[in-house]
């Protein structure tokens, strides 16, 4: 079967929260026989051998990113590691769900790599609207530190650790890694250049890994279970599971764990039930709002995982899977996601502040009856400005840019320009929609 | 402005930390908490002199964020969701209400200071679009017609009797100094 349970078997015990039933769970036993019974570098070359893929977004292996860090921290040059929990990825809502119904598998998680990372302080940066989730990860901290699972000698070795819980204050950029850790030091959500990267200056100019939720709750199950369990999941470069976030027009939208290379067609069709009132699926957003939508024909060939999806013109990203039934205006739908991109925009480089601004006037004057056939290439134009003539030739200082271009110029014009043409003749849309938003798009 | 108790409160922030700066996030909140929903200038002086920081420093971190409110807010903060997975099942619907019920506009908040509109991007909880949040609690697949009911049954109790957004549990109790 492709949908599978391991990292949210338990999701739907609610007693799970509470450490005696994590523990009757067998959690803790792996970060115990880790920090008793296995080296530093033996975790490293587990996560290496596994194939691990970061789940937040860019798809970095995640042993290769902790190869990075030193083997000998000290105490003036000491390593710190921060889970990235400021989930806002338009479309994806796993990591909530796992840190609000399972907290003790990303703190087991997190107290395995702390160990292989020599990491004395680490840190959850939780996201400022998520607070039931920080309250229950706030107490199951308690818990855990109560146990002594956390804090100094944990599980009677010579190792110590302590975990701290900071919430974010609402700003989509400081998901990405460099601006979070300015977040974390008290500064404004800004991104830093690269390199240096945050292995060798990262958090207070320290080495620093920064992983997200999802990846960090897959260490557990690494460790008791072996690599080459983990590898039998998924394919050859995309291993194990992914919990994709399915939401939009499905009969049954919510987080389903599968096994990476799982076809599309079936995650829509089988897994989440099909398309609402029986229509039509138009056209999807596989990995999140920044990544670019695919029409349904070029879904129902497409696998889901890192290579396929890439291959297929788009991206896994984040893993929030938005589906569009036929009775969607694509233009609407983009016009929605580049005033997201303008409004999370940080304003520190040029491109991104004015360009995001300068896309959305675009999109909202077409929908406002008053575009021009010049439009069209005005919005590639920017797009190009943004995010460069292909993917991943970034002209921004982060991402974010990138994230604005790519949904509209590889989405939404490269498969939809039809429609934004309609919507310049017409000054309607090919559905009979007329100027404005409607209730629903 | 600030209570001794607020003060000492951002101090155990401050040591919770390697570089203390860093606890200003949290300063901000506890001051929000202390104010009523909003940090007024006078609370972002106090945490300045609290911190060892500059007041226009303390200013510029705080206007960068979202959730630090720069106004006094309705005692009901309601979030409504706007973006893709929301927009897509109707939460227009949802301000279309707020606005014919309570003549709230995003950003707005009602002359009889109950309520404070805001629409916020992506609220992680597109599984239940669209979705709205009241003092940071969620309602999930929210039709307007419930939502009609839970602002009559917002007016009718008057005051919240439980705000999550209110920063108390996550100061203090957080572990590292042994809870």
């Amino acid at each position: 079967m492709p949908q599978v349970r391991i990292l949210t078997k338990w999701l739907d015990d609610p007693e799970q929260p509470k450490i005696a039933r994590a523990m009757e769970h067998g959690y803790y036993a792996a970060a115990r026989r880790a920090v008793l019974e296995m080296q530093p570098d033996e975790i490293i070359d587990l996560v290496k051998a596994s194939g691990l893929r970061g789940r937040g977004g860019a798809g970095a292996p995640t042993g290769m990113k902790w190869g990075f860090m030193p083997k000998e921290p000290t105490q003036q040059r000491p390593s710190y590691l921060i889970c990235n929990a400021d989930e806002s990825e338009p479309g994806t809502y796993n990591n909530r769900e796992l840190m609000e119904k399972d907290p003790h598998q990303l703190i087991e998680g997190m107290i395995i790599s702390a160990y292989a990372l020599r990491v004395r302080t680490m840190f959850i940066y939780i996201r400022g609207e998520m607070v039931l989730a920080a309250k229950i990860l706030a107490d199951a901290l308690s818990e855990a530190y109560a146990k002594g699972f956390l804090g100094e000698n944990i599980f009677g070795s010579k190792f110590s650790t302590d975990l701290i819980l900071h919430r974010g204050a609402g700003a989509y950029i400081c998901g990405e890694e460099t601006a979070l850790m300015d977040s974390l030091e008290g500064l404004r959500g800004h991104p830093r250049s690269k390199p240096p990267f945050p292995a060798v200056q990262g958090l207070y100019g320290m080495p620093t890994t920064i992983n997200n939720v999802e990846t960090l709750c897959n260490l557990p199950h690494l460790v008791n279970q072996g690599v080459e369990w983990f590898r039998s999941m998924g394919t050859e470069k995309s291993t194990g599971t992914k919990i994709v976030s399915v939401s939009g027009h499905v009969k049954k939208p919510a987080n389903y764990e599968i096994t990476m290379g799982t076809p599309v067609e079936e995650l829509v069709y089988d897994i989440a039930g099909g398309i609402r009132d029986d229509n039509e699926l138009k056209a999807a957003i596989p990995g999140g709002a920044s990544m670019p939508m695919l029409p349904k024909e070029v879904l129902l060939k497409t696998n889901y995982d890192f290579e396929s999806l890439q291959a297929n013109g788009s991206m896994l990203g984040s893993g929030g899977f938005i589906a569009f039934d036929d009775t969607t205006d694509i233009v609407q739908v983009c016009e929605v996601i580049a005033r997201f991109y303008k409004n999370e925009s940080c304003g520190k480089c040029v491109p991104c502040r004015i360009g995001t601004d300068f896309l959305h006037k675009v999109i909202l004057r077409i929908l406002d009856g008053k575009g021009r056939p010049e439009d069209i290439d005005l919005m590639k134009g920017i797009c190009v400005n943004l995010g460069g003539e292909r993917m991943m030739d970034s002209r921004s200082f982060c991402p974010l840019g990138d994230a604005a271009a790519w949904p509209i110029m590889w989405g939404g014009l490269k498969y939809f320009q039809n429609e934004f043409e309609y919507w310049i003749r017409h000054k309607q849309s090919p559905l009979g929609r007329g100027p404005g938003l409607p209730a629903a798009i | 402005m600030l209570s001794e108790k607020a003060k000492e409160a951002i101090r155990v922030q401050m040591k919770r930390y390697p570089v203390s700066r860093s606890a200003l996030g949290h300063a901000l909140y506890i001051a929000q908490e202390e104010c009523g929903g909003w940090v007024p200038g006078e609370a972002v002086k106090d945490i300045a002199e609290v911190m060892g920081m500059d007041p226009a420093d303390v200013q510029s971190m705080m206007s960068f964020y979202v959730m630090y409110n720069k106004a006094p807010t309705g005692k009901y903060l309601i979030e409504v969701c706007h973006n893709i997975s929301c927009a897509l099942l109707g939460a227009k619907l949802l301000f279309d209400v707020l606005e014919r019920k309570c003549h709230l506009h995003p950003g707005e908040t009602s002359e009889d200071g109950l309520f404070t509109l805001k629409g916020v991007e992506c609220s992680a909880a597109c599984g239940g679009a669209p979705a709205v949040q009241i003092n940071g609690l969620f309602y999930e697949n929210c039709t307007p017609q419930q939502l009609e009911a839970l602002i009559e049954q917002c007016r009718a109790e008057g005051a919240p009797k439980e705000n999550l957004y209110n920063a108390a549990y996550t100061p203090e109790r957080t572990p590292k100094d042994g809870a």
